[in-house]
């Protein structure tokens, strides 16, 4: 076990590392830096002057170089100057960070409230009506675009209410902030649970397959405590590991909702950075939705081990 | 050998079918749902193909007078701001938004059907290499990556095909590479070797085969999302550029304010996304209990 865990450990920071270079090269094949940018805007300017741009910026190092710089920096917490704001890029995410965490937060509590026990009656109800329109729910779910979900919602705020909810000013009290996030969490909430709901079905569908549900069944336990004690428990195993895959969906859905609803998370962040070309932005952003999902999937793999005794990794 | 036998599977289902239309008939009655999803399907790449011929309008002619104006006899769909028709740009966008998402689901299912192969088959120093960067490719979600590719490629049609198609490699490539592992095992290949016949040939004409099943399955629910990644890009502004009328796109010109004043603008570039991923799914997940044993229930 302990071998497993080093290997795979070291894996994930082989991953890291190929995930930076694989970004940092990715920013620099755009035609045209940040210079160019501002210079075509301001319509023709003195080369000289861009190139004193250039050599502020760190532009005119040889990539690995600058490649040196970023890693160096990012290993000591310095994640360098965001092109656009002028502001240390580490102070322009940072805050951003709790909003989009609030959000993905309340967007799982919704995808597993409704992904779970909807997965769970639709296999156990398996090619009944109810099963059917479950199963088209939860397909729709996964073939709404969120964006268009979100502004159905926000259609349907101004026919009720005669007002858009988005983000405007900070929220004040903690009440402020949960009526906020409310809309926005449950529109993707709604894709990621089809997502949970589809695989805690056939998840279960798997288990009620086995002897072991059989015998339970022909000792004559009642149904209710076949289906929710005896398989569920098996069942939802296999659920918890789709977390990592949920968190790479989760993080998907939130960049369209949070441009949508306007909300200054990183997701939202992101978007505006890579409009921008903002490259300190984009590639530490970038590198953190990177090392959130590869540490979610470590934390998931190490779970399932420990949650089912069934599974032994092998050194 | 054939790798997909409709025949047995409708035999086994006890069908008494005679030729290809009663067969896909009896499909379509075992499995109503993907029946439905399979004539939606059919009906955007209809739309899309004929687009010239079935779309009332010119989806450029801009025209000043009508501009937002709301659906009526002439524009069942209503006008955008610049008073073009609506219902013609959605059905020419279905020509963007088919062309975009089987253009990439074709383009990442080849190059991950070629990574895969040969990391199946010649394994060593090469596996190791491409699992590594498979294992990197993964660790972003595919609207993440699709969107840097697509800023760092530059807005056109070709770049966002690329940009969609570039993620969707890894699942590809790893469902061919476990595939040929498994296959590369058993008796016939065996046999095959056994004859003389080369690696190259083996791979093509006996491992390729037999892993055209799980490859349709795949497919068919890739299709899906990269068709919701070019809606996505295109309406964050990163996809498919003017002229193309792309549904994303529509959706996004200023849509919080088309919320308020032209609600057709939102609804039904929105429909038409919806309706497409949807068909597709339905499809794919009613392909995947006709091709896949395993998940049969």
């Amino acid at each position: 076990m302990s071998t497993y865990l080093i290997r795979r450990f070291l894996l994930m920071i082989l991953t890291l590392v190929g995930m930076s270079i694989v970004i940092f090269v990715l920013l620099r094949l755009v035609p045209g830096n940040i210079a160019d940018i501002m210079f075509d805007s301001a319509g023709f300017v003195d080369p000289a002057e861009k190139a004193i741009i250039e050599a502020e910026l760190g532009l005119d190092q040889p990539i690995p170089v600058q490649y040196y710089d970023w890693i160096a920096g990012l290993l000591v917490g310095d994640l360098g100057f965001s092109y656009v704001s002028e502001m240390p890029a580490i102070d322009e995410i940072g805050p951003r960070i709790p909003i989009t965490a609030k959000l993905a937060a309340l967007s799982l509590f919704f995808s597993v409230l409704f992904g779970l026990p909807l997965g769970v009656i639709s296999a156990v109800r398996q090619n009944t009506a109810l099963d059917y329109v479950l199963r088209v729910v939860s397909l729709s779910g996964l073939s709404l675009p969120s964006f268009w979900l979100a502004l159905l919602i926000l259609m349907a705020c101004v026919a009720w209410f005669g007002a858009i909810p988005i983000y405007t000013d900070t929220p004040e009290s903690l009440w402020d902030e949960l009526a906020l996030y409310l809309l926005p969490s449950a529109a993707v909430g709604f894709r990621a649970s089809a997502l949970i709901m589809r695989l805690t079905r056939s998840s279960m569908l798997e288990v009620l397959r086995q002897d072991y549900i059989r015998t339970a069944k022909a000792k004559g336990a009642p149904d209710n405590s076949v289906n929710y004690v005896h398989a569920l428990k098996n069942a939802v195993l296999p659920v918890t590991t789709i977390i990592g895959i949920e968190a790479a969906f989760l993080i998907g859905g939130l960049i369209i909702t949070e441009t949508v609803f306007n909300i200054p998370g990183v997701a939202h962040f992101l978007v505006e950075a890579i409009l921008m070309r903002d490259y300190p932005i984009v590639q530490n952003l970038v590198m953190f939705i990177a090392i959130i999902v590869v540490v979610i999937n470590f934390i998931t793999d190490l779970a399932y081990a420990a949650l089912d005794p069934r599974i032994k990794y092998a050194d | 050998m054939a790798a997909i036998d409709h025949r047995r599977e409708l035999d086994r289902a006890g069908a008494n079918v005679e030729g290809w239309w009663s067969g896909a008939l009896h499909l379509a009655r075992r499995y109503p749902l993907g029946a439905v999803g399979g004539a939606i399907v059919v009906v955007f790449v209809l739309a899309a193909i004929f687009a010239d011929v079935v779309a009332p309008h010119d989806p450029l002619q801009t025209d000043a007078g009508r501009s937002l104006a709301p659906p009526d006899a002439s524009m069942l769909f209503g006008a955008d701001m610049m008073g073009r028709d609506m219902m013609s740009r959605i059905i020419h966008g279905a020509r963007i938004s088919l062309a975009v998402g089987i253009g990439s689901t074709l383009l990442g299912g080849c190059i991950g059907v070629v990574i895969g192969l040969m990391s199946g088959y010649l394994l060593g120093w090469f596996d190791l290499l491409t699992q590594r960067i498979i294992d990197i490719m993964q660790a972003l979600p595919l609207l993440v990556m699709a969107l840097v590719m697509a800023a760092s490629l530059g807005p056109s049609l070709e770049n966002t095909i690329l940009a969609i198609s570039i993620p969707l490699v890894p699942q590809v490539a790893r469902v061919v590479r476990s595939n040929t592992l498994s296959l590369r095992e058993m008796p016939f290949v065996e046999a095959a070797r056994a004859g003389g016949m080369t690696e190259w040939r083996i791979a093509v004409r006996h491992v390729l085969p037999n892993t055209i099943a799980p490859l349709i399955v795949l497919a068919t629910a890739q299709l899906g999302s990269a068709i919701l990644t070019e809606a996505s890009l295109s309406f964050l502004g990163l996809g498919v550029p003017e002229p193309y009328p792309s549904w994303g796109r529509m959706l996004s010109e200023s849509a919080a304010e088309y919320v308020r004043v032209a609600p057709w603008l939102v609804i039904f570039p929105g429909i038409a996304i919806s309706a497409a991923v949807f068909g597709t799914n339905l499809m794919g997940d009613a392909l995947r209990d006709i091709l896949d044993p395993r998940e049969r229930s």
